[in-house]
């Protein structure tokens, strides 16, 4: 009953709970630049505004394949707050991410294309230590499904605090924020027009922003599985760090630059081996 | 509900600025102007402007580009001509190589005189261009579209 609840919560809420947090985000990032920045609804404007507009079509796929991406991490967001394989939602996030790459090299833009590949290699990014944090979670709690780690007596922070500060470098990745950035970016930072975005306009950019919300709460949630165990505070505990989390990914945004692809590359590389892979590595000559 | 003029998204293009004008249009982005508070956004992709800021008068060589970046933007649009350049041709009138103002070639809806421009005058003209375009957006709904 209460994974019905959670996920019917999860379908409902998250695009309006991204949304304010994007406002979030907007207003912290101005006020750190000393401006007083847009109104915290400034998202919902944005998206009332894209779907009222004109709808201009570059191609007859497009849209077909922004939904198509929305839909997918919808069903990836549904399966970890029913308590589902751990795994299995890391998979279709990541093919999520492929019928975006698909939508962006649909069009003739140059700019959308070089999105796309960079998009591309951002996954090569982040997908490592992805993949590292679902086997520090087997390797502490002996399973891959989120409804056992949530229940366990300990923690899993506690086990994989390496993993932990890997997920939150690759994360900015996925936020599209500073430094990381480079298939598109959050904030109107210019450098290839918007890339990945270039063509999209109206209902289809919309479609992308909302999905971009899901994925901005299932990424949360998977913040919290660190924290969260058997006991109720936890709870608490890991909507709090949620927070802390957030605040530093928008801090980080607002005092980096731009890196380039090889950078991007090799620093998600290096921290995934040193981080991730040190503490698996603890992590299996323990247990 | 919905009101495009409550997140206007600029495309600012210079057609044959001395510099002057664009210089004042990015300093309405800096914290003493901060245009974002309005949810303004300079986007610098014609699919996803609303608004057209346009420096400087048209040449031969910009004339193109202009007619398509305005053609790429999606209905309801505004042009706003940032500049006397933009507005009639000002101090390069004359030359052999410009036609004149941005509305020898595209609409304009709003004209910012001044040379250059103030930040407070291109504000004040965006604002106005807000008006436009919500009444475009009422006519387009009025025209069933
Ligand atoms: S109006 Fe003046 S400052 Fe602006 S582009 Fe023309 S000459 Fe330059």
């Amino acid at each position: 009953m209460i994974r019905i609840i959670l996920v019917l919560a999860y379908l409902l809420l998250a695009p309006f709970l991204g949304a304010l947090l994007d406002g979030l985000d907007r207003i912290i990032s101005a006020r750190m630049q000393r401006r007083r920045g847009p109104s915290l609804f400034q998202p919902f404007y944005d998206l009332g505004k894209l779907f009222s507009k004109e709808l201009i079509t570059v191609n007859n796929v497009q849209l077909l394949l922004n939904m198509s991406y929305l839909v997918i991490l919808m069903i990836a967001g549904a399966m970890l707050f029913a308590g589902a394989d751990l795994l299995m939602v890391l998979f279709i996030l990541s093919t999520a991410d492929m019928f975006l790459i698909m939508a962006a090299s649909s069009d003739s833009s140059p700019y959308a294309n070089m999105g796309a590949s960079r998009e591309m290699l951002q996954m090569m990014a982040y997908e490592p230590l992805t993949l590292l944090v679902a086997v520090g979670f087997y390797l502490t709690t002996g399973s891959f499904h989120v409804g056992d780690i949530i229940n366990a007596p300990v923690s899993a922070v506690v086990f994989m605090p390496g993993l932990l500060v890997g997920f939150m470098f690759t994360a900015a990745i996925k936020f599209r924020k500073s430094p990381f950035d480079l298939s598109t970016s959050h904030h109107a930072h210019q450098e290839m027009v918007k890339g990945l975005t270039t063509e999209m306009s109206g209902m289809t950019l919309a479609i992308m922003n909302i999905a971009e919300y899901y994925e901005k709460i299932l990424l949360f949630g998977i913040f919290c599985l660190f924290f969260v165990n058997s006991t109720w505070w936890s709870w608490v505990a890991a909507i709090v760090v949620c927070g802390v989390i957030f605040f530093m990914e928008t801090l980080w945004d607002n005092v980096s630059a731009r890196v380039k692809w090889k950078t991007l590359l090799y620093s998600c590389w290096v921290v995934t081996l040193v981080a991730g892979g040190v503490n698996i590595l603890i992590l299996m000559l323990d247990k | 509900m919905n009101k495009v003029s409550k997140s206007p998204w600029l495309l600012h293009y210079d057609a044959s600025s001395c510099n002057g004008c664009d210089i004042e249009v990015l300093d309405c982005l800096t914290p003493k102007y901060d245009i974002e508070r309005f949810g303004i956004i300079n986007t610098g992709d014609p699919f996803q402007a609303d608004i057209l800021l346009i420096t400087g008068g048209i040449n031969s060589q910009t004339e193109r580009v202009v007619r398509q970046l305005y053609s790429q933007m999606p209905e309801p649009k505004v042009v706003v001509a940032v500049g006397i350049c933009a507005c009639t041709g000002g101090v390069f009138k004359e030359c052999y190589n410009i036609k004149g103002g941005i509305d020898t070639v595209i609409p304009v809806d709003v004209y910012v005189p001044g040379c250059a421009a103030r930040p407070e005058s291109i504000i004040d003209g965006v604002v106005r261009a807000l008006k436009v375009l919500d009444a475009k957006q009422a006519a387009l709904k009025d025209s069933g579209r």
